[in-house]
């Protein structure tokens, strides 16, 4: 084993060694302290004079006297069916007091990327019981939608919500929760761990726990040791996996201070010019393959600085992501629970998982003709600001309380209750039908007479008519 | 990689991610190199005294200081032959089934995985015979490599002029000898081609054909000529990629070359899953008939992904050198700018605007140059289109990609996130956007789909100027305020956007719209403007005008199969309601 007491330099989290026998890029470090205490590090830059070891636990306490053990070995995560119910740290070790993980499989955390020519294309709908997800910006198997949150707004309800309600419709299949916290509070942590073990769902669930006071370098590790275990349990074991990962923005924050610790050129607003790719590297690894049956869809949530969409970290992660559930302060300034604003949300992989033989055949229109009308609301909100309500015509005014509605009715719903995806589409039709029938454009006659409230009132007490007369 | 020279292996100093320093390595700029015991594939970027910086397009971790380098003393090419058309390449030409093959679902390193297939063979039919002369660049036969696409078989381009000693008719692998010169130079199906240096062609020709999209707002209003260069920015969520699909599904080029550079995963198996269904509307045939792919998504290495847009262009220009119409959709380019900017950084250069090198421009210029309608080596005439898609940060078009590119190029569609969010696609704003071939492209319109074509064109875009100035007032003090005949006008505008501009990417009819079927349905909108004014001037109430019966038919007859009779019928009946028999 090559051992080192060579440290020439400490800056930041990072650690200088020299003369050292040829280590490997991203080899695995261990840093034995003079008081015996040891820490691990990776190797980040390696030449034949000089090391740079990013030291995942902080630096704090360690002297040019200190050992450096250079493992031979790159950060792997051992991995096990019986990780499911288990609570381990940022990097990987079980903190509930339970056994060690006996591997089965030892896995290097950083996954290959997945051969474009071998996924296969998201299409399955998966059933979150919100309706302003699921009918307006609909999540699919092996999708990556991101929640983009504020400080103070309830997205870890959402995410709750969402991980106790996900189930594909009319299938029984086996289903698991990767949870990786970066950076989040202690109290956020413990809501979610009490609500995990109150609903029973820690048993189907792997969770990755790194406090806002443990070391921030470890975070840069938690998102690929739970993506490891989530795609080992896709395809090893043919389990659909939703990935949570909170919150990227403290992920994003760490990158940044180790490109700041290694006087790299910074991008905008500090964080390295490699973050677009970093960032893909942890987001791409969502997906289906052809021919296996597991599938990972991940749900990251990420607090915008000052509810600033084009901040450098939900603009990287839009562009990757296949589009985004978007929170609004306003909304939830007014109440309303969960405070999705629908506008500049948006679920790119929609279009293929929703409509006849997935969701119902009216879905595709509805949400077209859904969106419409409520950006048009809100549009003429700006000019009752201006005018008044007595200016706008008759016609305008509908759409005004069709805005108004919509938040308060269909957007707004309790944190326990599942509605299904009838539900949903109904409870927007009854919304619609308070427009006049020739504004609904975007979708086609026939639909219209399939579903609006008139002509099925209509079509009820023709069939029970029917029956009566039977 | 066989080794000829002495030199041309060295030893590895330094690893910091994708960029590999070498020691005691021979090497010229641009060489392509072997990096380590796998082999990762590496190009040399800059020569600093005795050490060579290699950048390396595959993951270095694992790789250590002492590790072999091999230098192959060729610069990066693409292998250029049949076995191209309906392919699917990473950055570097590697086929990625073939990739699937060697590494399962997930891409290993140090695959080496040429860009032809070594064991397909090819019906050669030669066009030349023994004893006649040929030109570099010259034709010399065919390969009918798809249902679509003859291939046609090249002299290539840095051979010298000579006369055919020998040609062979028959069956080949794109590595048997086809024809032999005088001069002893064997020619194959096949040559390479470094992709970092354009093809070269005879002249460049005046832009003058369009190339048609059959999406109407481009097509009529900010049309790309053939040959020329289009960019599309947009922040995320605003239709860039449906945009692109859809360029690279209905435009008029017999070439498609789409470039995936750092894109989703998703969106490509979306590609791969739908362009063999669908039906190319001019042969009939799939799509994947005339499509090459480059698909170097956003986790692949960063350095492979700022080689993709060489690999594809090079392609490009080469079936553009055997007289075909080439399209090239690079999505997106500022994820290649981004790749610039990251090595750039790793190579500790002086970063320019925003940390992107000083040498952005030129390399966005020098891209965009290689597009161009061309007379070719063999005299005839090809064209390479190129639309490049731009991510702008937070979409503030102010930042370096975007303004580096718009300065080069002649067409800028602007894509609009509140149009997106009012679900209005696609979502091209008609105010901001432009195209400087409007003039050049004015007598094609005119002879080939309508004298009156311009005309109308002129007046559905004044009508949508108009409608921009009246509803700032509208916006103030409500659209009651208006003259009558400026009521009016605004709801012609609303049928020129929402009948017209709003066409549905998903719908199986509207998605694809003919020339003629554009003309036909301006004409149409143009007739019913009349019509309104006229019934005005009869003493129709605004009211009774703009809920005038058919005009809810009339934006339906779009989607019909056949789309003329129920137009025609809609728009007989609005006449009758409006101004009676």
């Amino acid at each position: 084993m090559k051992e080192y007491k060579t440290i020439t330099q400490v800056a930041g989290p990072l650690v200088f060694v020299e003369k050292t026998e040829p280590v490997s890029y991203g080899e695995l470090v261990t840093l034995t302290l003079p008081d015996g205490s040891t820490r691990r590090g990776q190797v980040l830059d390696t030449s034949k004079d000089t090391v740079v070891v990013q030291v995942f636990e902080g630096t704090r306490g360690i002297d040019t006297t200190s050992t450096v053990r250079f493992t031979g070995d790159i950060v792997k995560l051992n991995c096990s069916k019986d990780m499911l119910g288990r609570i381990l740290s940022g990097s990987g070790e079980p903190i509930d007091g339970g056994p060690k993980i006996v591997p089965e499989e030892r896995r290097p955390i950083v996954g290959a990327a997945i051969n474009p020519y071998a996924r296969q294309y998201p299409r399955e709908f998966i059933q979150t019981g919100i309706s302003a997800i699921d009918g307006m910006n609909t999540l699919v198997r092996g999708q990556k939608l991101p929640i983009f949150s504020g400080s103070g707004l309830p997205h870890n309800d959402i995410a709750l919500q969402v991980a106790r309600q996900a189930k594909v419709l009319g299938e029984a299949e086996e289903f698991a929760v990767i949870f990786a916290a970066m950076g989040i509070t202690y109290e956020e942590a413990y809501q979610f761990m009490n609500e995990f073990e109150r609903t029973g769902a820690l048993e189907r669930a792997v969770v990755f726990l790194n406090l806002a006071n443990d070391p921030a370098i470890e975070r840069l590790l938690t998102p690929r040791m739970a993506l490891t275990a989530a795609e080992f349990l896709a395809y090893e074991y043919d389990l659909h996996i939703l990935v949570i990962l909170t919150d990227m923005t403290n992920y994003c924050e760490a990158l940044r201070e180790i490109s700041a610790a290694r006087e790299e050129v910074p991008g905008r607003r500090g964080y390295p010019g490699y973050m677009y790719t970093d960032l893909a590297t942890i987001y791409e690894r969502a997906g289906r393959i052809r021919g296996r049956k597991g599938t990972i869809t991940q749900m990251p949530i990420l607090t915008m600085p000052g509810d600033d969409i084009t901040h450098p970290i939900p603009d990287l992660t839009g562009y990757i992501t296949e589009g985004q559930i978007v929170l609004s302060r306003e909304l939830h300034a007014k109440g309303i629970y969960p405070p999705i604003n629908v506008l500049p949300s948006l679920s790119r992989l929609m279009k293929e998982g929703i409509g006849e033989g997935y969701t119902r055949d009216d879905h595709p229109q509805w949400n077209d003709q859904m969106y419409a009308a409520y950006a048009e609301g809100v549009d003429l909100r700006g000019l009752v600001a201006i005018v008044g309500e007595e200016a706008l015509s008759e016609r305008d005014r509908l759409f005004l309380k069709f805005a108004d509605e919509f938040e308060r009715r269909f957007v707004q719903q309790g944190r326990y209750e599942d509605r299904d995806i009838e539900q949903t589409l109904d409870l927007g039709w009854e919304l619609l039908s308070m427009l006049p029938e020739r504004e609904l454009t975007k979708i086609e006659r026939k639909l219209i007479e399939k579903y609006h409230p008139k002509y099925r009132k209509g079509q009820a007490k023709a069939e029970e008519a029917a029956e009566e007369a039977s | 990689m066989e080794v000829k020279e002495a030199g041309l292996v060295g030893e590895i100093y330094r690893i910091s991610g994708p960029l590999v320093v070498a020691e005691g390595l021979k090497a010229r700029m641009y060489d392509l190199c072997k990096v380590g015991e796998e082999g990762l594939m590496g190009e040399v970027v800059g020569l600093v005294g005795e050490k060579v910086l290699i950048q390396v397009y595959e993951d270095t971790e694992g790789v250590k200081p002492g590790d072999k380098v091999e230098n192959t003393g060729m610069p990066l090419s693409v292998e250029l032959g049949p076995g191209l058309i309906r392919n699917i390449y990473d950055g570097v030409q590697r086929p990625l089934p073939v990739l699937k093959d060697v590494s399962g679902d997930f891409i290993g390193r140090g695959i080496e995985a040429p860009g032809l297939d070594r064991k397909a063979k090819w019906e050669f039919k030669p066009l030349v015979k023994k004893g006649d002369k040929v030109k570099p660049g010259e034709i010399i036969g065919t390969v009918q490599e798809t249902d679509v696409v003859e291939q046609k078989i090249l002299v290539p381009p840095n051979v010298k002029e000579s006369v055919i000693a020998e040609i062979y008719e028959g069956s080949f692998t794109v590595e048997d000898t086809i024809a032999v010169l005088d001069d002893g130079t064997e020619l194959k199906l096949y040559h390479k081609w470094p992709v970092r240096i354009p093809r070269p062609y005879v002249e460049k020709l005046p832009p003058v054909v369009p190339l048609t999209t059959g999406q109407r707002i481009l097509d009529t209003f900010f049309p790309v000529a053939k040959g020329g260069t289009a960019a599309i920015p947009g922040p995320f969520g605003s239709g860039k990629t449906v945009t692109q699909h859809q360029l690279a599904k209905w435009s008029d080029a017999q070439i498609v070359v789409y470039i995936g550079c750092g894109e989703r995963g998703n969106e490509m198996t979306e590609v791969l899953e739908e362009f063999p269904e669908l039906e190319d509307p001019r042969t009939g045939k799939p799509l994947m008939e005339r499509t090459v792919l480059v698909a170097n998504t956003s986790n692949m290495p960063v350095a492979a992904r700022e080689a993709s847009v060489y690999t594809g262009i090079t392609i490009a220009e080469y079936f553009r050198d055997m007289g075909y119409d080439v399209a090239i959709q690079a999505d997106s380019t500022s994820r290649w700018a981004e790749a610039m900017r990251e090595i750039s950084g790793r190579l500790e250069e002086m970063p320019g605007e925003e940390g992107y090198p000083a040498y952005l421009a030129s390399r966005l210029a020098e891209f965009y140059e290689r597009a161009g309608r061309v007379k070719t080596l063999s005299g005839n005439v090809g064209s390479v289109t190129v639309v490049g898609a731009v991510s702008p940060p937070g979409g503030d078009f102010s930042e370096p990609v975007t303004q580096n590119t718009l300065r080069i190029v002649k067409v800028f569609w602007a894509l609009d996130a509140k149009l997106a969010a009012r679900r209005h696609f696609p979502a091209i704003n008609w105010l901001q956007s432009y195209s400087l071939y409007v003039d050049t492209l004015k007598d094609w319109f005119a002879e080939n789909v309508s004298e009156e074509w311009n005309e109308l064109r002129r007046w559905a875009m004044e009508v949508l100027q108009e409608e921009a100035s009246l509803q700032e007032i509208v916006q103030l003090v409500g659209s009651d305020a208006l003259p009558e005949s400026q009521r009016l006008l605004l709801e012609v505008a609303r049928i020129i956007r929402e009948v017209y501009l709003v066409q549905y990417a998903y719908h199986p009819v509207d998605t694809y719209c003919s020339v003629e079927k554009q003309y036909d349905m301006l004409k149409a909108i143009k007739q019913i403007n009349d019509w309104f004014f006229k019934a005005l001037e009869a003493g129709k109430t605004i009211e009774e005008i703009t809920g005038i019966e058919g005009l809810e038919e009339f934006a339906r007859s779009k989607l019909e199969e056949d789309y003329k009779t129920a137009m025609n019928a809609a728009l007989e009946k609005i006449r009758k309601n409006l101004l009676g028999e």
